[in-house]
């Protein structure tokens, strides 16, 4: 069975060597203003290109829009 | 008029911890404003808030301000406001711009933290910051509410004690302001979660 990831509650493939940055590109997510936690703990957008995804992970990306 | 006659009333459980409570509200613009107004009816013991602005006749179409108060600082204008609906709340206002190094300090040891901010750069500083400091602290953000209708798309996500109420898509059109009705929808669903947090965070074992 493929491992896999949840991202925003969608079920991905998640592949050996995965970051941040490669799970906002397979959701095509392109918005710049976004908070990215994993396993509920956040990431810095410094660290996108840097930072491992773990298998099963749960990651969430949140979607900040001006507007108050 | 006595405290005991003017909170008549009140629910017997959840009224003496909303008393105790103090609840921080990063921006005392539209979301800000508005929902602190709710938090003071409902007999929030203090209230923290912060923002740098002035209020501008262009706020008005959404703010709770009024034209006699154009110019005036916003938290001082809101503290007036909130002033003539509870005067028996604690308010602590700051005007100043809240940044990664003075929102920590500012906001330390709140029960709730409420994110009020306009600008998504601001917002997803006080996420990164807060979430870092305060990881126990229930932090209820808001994103997405430009434009009208479109009432049952305003949701809740949760991750842990980050909340985030909105949309998450409704992008402002450059030069048109937020419109009340949805922005008091985000509003009041930020405060109603956190008039609940307390009562749920007061609840456990």
């Amino acid at each position: 069975m493929e491992k896999q990831l949840t991202i925003n509650g969608h079920r991905r493939i998640w592949t050996e060597g995965m970051t941040v940055q490669d799970a906002l590109d397979l959701m095509n997510y392109t918005f710049i203003m976004l908070v990215v936690k994993i396993n509920g703990e956040v990431v810095l957008r410094q660290d996108y290109a840097s930072t491992l995804i773990p298998e099963g992970a749960e990651v969430l990306v949140i979607h900040l829009i001006s507007g108050g | 008029m006595t405290h005991q006659e003017y909170f008549c009333e009140r629910d017997p459980i959840a009224f003496p911890l909303w008393q105790k409570a103090v609840v921080g509200i990063a921006g005392a613009g539209g979301l800000g404003s508005n929902l602190a107004l709710l938090l003071a009816r409902a007999g929030i013991g203090k209230l923290i808030i912060s923002d740098f602005d002035t209020v501008s006749l262009s706020n008005l179409n959404r703010q709770a301000f009024n034209l006699d108060q154009v110019g005036m600082y916003k938290v001082e204008a809101l503290a007036q406001n909130i002033r003539k609906v509870n005067p028996f709340i604690e308010l602590e206002i700051h005007t100043l711009r809240l940044d990664a190094d003075n929102v920590c300090e500012l906001f330390h040891g709140v029960d709730i933290m409420i994110e009020a901010f306009d600008e998504a750069r601001a917002k997803t500083m006080l996420i990164e910051c807060f979430s870092q400091h305060f990881p126990d602290t229930p932090l209820i953000c808001a994103s997405g509410l430009a434009g009208y209708g479109k009432s049952e798309e305003i949701r809740i996500v949760q991750d842990g004690q980050l909340f985030v109420v909105g949309d998450q898509s409704s992008e402002l059109t450059y030069g048109i302001a937020p419109i009340s009705a949805r922005v008091m929808i985000v509003a009041a669903m930020q405060a109603n979660l956190a008039l609940e947090r307390i009562v749920w965070k007061n609840s456990l074992p």
